[in-house]
């Protein structure tokens, strides 16, 4: 399957006025279409940087993101889901998710984005909220919302950064289902941030661990077991203590 | 804490029952007085007073009635008001999202800002000669500043992530401003009408007090008060409490109906 995204050489440095600190140190990896790839690292390592730097929100020193959709830097098509679901409280559900649509570089027709919005509301199960304000939803749905939101603009790519650290982890079990049944049914291409090693295994294909800063791409696991995946399983069980290990290991 | 913080705007009969305890009290103790003292130029009774007050549209002292005369002040109010929320709202806009025109006009309205409205009025005078031209100027300047500042307040706390998110799904510069930045200050903007109004309101009656106008509730008054008619006084300040009352019923229910999702996220 050819690659979506590919990072090459990427590195990054911040700089206070006074003192310079290195971030990011030549990363490199390539996700192919329709993978689940987790990040890892430990705490404070770059992981939400990299993201930052896929999304456009801020850019690399050193080094390119190339689409594997085409050759222009500018046309990587990333979708992003924060820790904080970021929805606008002034907005109902239906125009939240429809938001990315009504942009002039979409411009879509009202009769589209209706077709869309109503399919993405049914896909995360809230087609009965869809002109309820975010404050009248729980943890789990408004960040149902962020998925639908980030999914109407039709990602070569979901960039999620610890989309369900903030939630209770009943919830967050329910949410991560919901991300292999999204890849399911939209073919969709997930690259995520995530703290919690039975997530990372649960939903990945593979595992990408980076150092701790300035961050380089330590080890990457690949996981085969088929889905879904049973997290009390002696074998995963094996492999959730061997990611944990990686993270939380000092050496290099 | 929490009885303050408390969003419920529904009042309860029990609730209405105590807060109207103290000022029947005072009405009660009034007419008592009033009885009394048994002398209309130092406190009529309430039934002089409402003599006036139920005849809201007859002519008084051959001039225009209590009702005509709350129109006048209205019509100024809100033509005041109405020019400060052109000027203030977009410059506040502009001055929040941008570092760089704040940091020009913050000292002056700052050095503004302080001076009372009604300070102005011999100014005012001067430049729009008295009457309707001066007192709208008094109006603009006393809610020119609430307006202008809480505008300001509400662009600056909109929340990067906001902003973030509104990039990543592919928003312009202008597209940010237009779709966040204004509906995330709109229940700032809101508050600062309210409070604005509620000073031009008083900005009027003090301005309609000074020599030279010749209608509105603030002329009514001074000139019941140069004919000894303290009754016509005191319903003129029922009524500007009234309207008083009422606009700000107008914005907290605008609140409620529109901006309830402010601070719950």
């Amino acid at each position: 399957m050819k690659d979506i995204l590919v990072l090459d050489g990427i590195s990054k440095v911040f700089s206070d006025g006074i003192s310079v600190y290195p971030a990011l140190s030549n990363i490199s990896f390539a996700i192919r279409k329709r993978e689940i790839v987790c990040l890892m690292g430990p705490s404070g390592c770059g992981k939400s940087t990299v993201l930052r730097i896929i999304a456009g929100l801020m850019k690399a020193d050193a080094g390119m993101v190339h689409s594997g959709v085409c050759d222009e830097p500018a046309c990587i098509h990333a979708a992003m889901v924060f820790q904080e679901h970021g929805l606008f409280p002034w907005l109902s559900v239906y125009d939240n998710v429809a938001y990315g649509l009504r942009l002039k570089i979409r411009s879509f027709k009202e009769t589209e984005i209706r077709k869309r919005v109503t399919t993405l509301l049914f896909l995360v199960h809230l087609e009965a909220f869809s002109s309820s304000l975010p404050h009248q939803l729980s943890g789990g749905m408004k960040q149902r919302v962020a998925v639908a939101r980030a999914l109407a603009i039709e990602p070569e790519i979901l960039l999620m950064d610890e989309p369900f650290s903030a939630l209770d982890s009943y919830t967050r079990m329910e949410l991560e289902d919901e991300v292999l049944r999204i890849r399911h049914e939209m073919n969709t291409t997930f690259l995520f941030v995530t703290h919690n090693p039975e997530e990372a295994v649960y939903l990945a294909d593979r595992i990408i661990v980076l150092s701790a800063r300035p961050a380089t791409v330590r080890d990457v696991i690949p996981v085969s077991f088929p889905y879904p995946r049973d997290i009390g399983d002696p074998q995963v069980i094996e492999v959730i203590r061997l990611v944990t290990r990686m993270v939380t290991s000092k050496e290099k | 804490m929490g009885y303050l913080n408390s969003r419920n705007i529904m009042i309860t009969l029990p609730q209405i029952i105590k807060g109207l305890v103290i000022p029947v009290g005072i009405l009660f103790i009034w007419q008592l007085l009033s009885y009394q003292i048994h002398n209309n130029f130092i406190l009529p009774g309430w039934g002089e007073i409402c003599s006036i007050l139920f005849i809201p549209g007859e002519p008084l002292f051959g001039g225009p009635s209590l009702l005509e005369n709350s129109f006048y002040s209205l019509e100024r109010v809100l033509a005041g008001f109405l020019l400060a929320i052109i000027v203030a709202v977009p410059l506040g806009l502009i001055c929040g999202w941008s570092k760089e025109v704040y940091t020009y006009v913050n000292p002056f309205i700052q050095i503004i800002r302080p001076i009372p409205p009604i300070a102005w009025m011999p100014l005012a005078i001067a430049w729009f000669s008295i009457g309707f031209g001066s007192i709208i100027f008094i109006i603009f300047i006393g809610s020119f500043f609430p307006v202008l500042i809480s505008t300001l307040d509400g662009v600056r706390v909109v929340r990067i992530h906001w902003l973030e998110v509104a990039e990543t799904l592919g928003a312009t510069t202008t597209e940010k401003f237009l779709t966040v930045v204004i509906p995330a200050s709109l229940p700032f903007i809101w508050t600062g009408l309210r409070v604005a109004f509620a000073v031009a309101w008083m900005c009027v009656v003090a301005a309609e007090m000074l020599p030279g106008t010749s209608a509105g509730l603030g002329y009514l008054i001074m000139y019941a008060y140069n004919l000894g008619q303290i009754q016509v006084i005191v319903a003129g300040m029922v009524i500007i409490g009234i309207i008083g009352i009422a606009s700000d019923c107008f914005f907290r229910i605008g609140q409620a109906r529109f901006f309830s999702w402010q601070g719950k996220e």
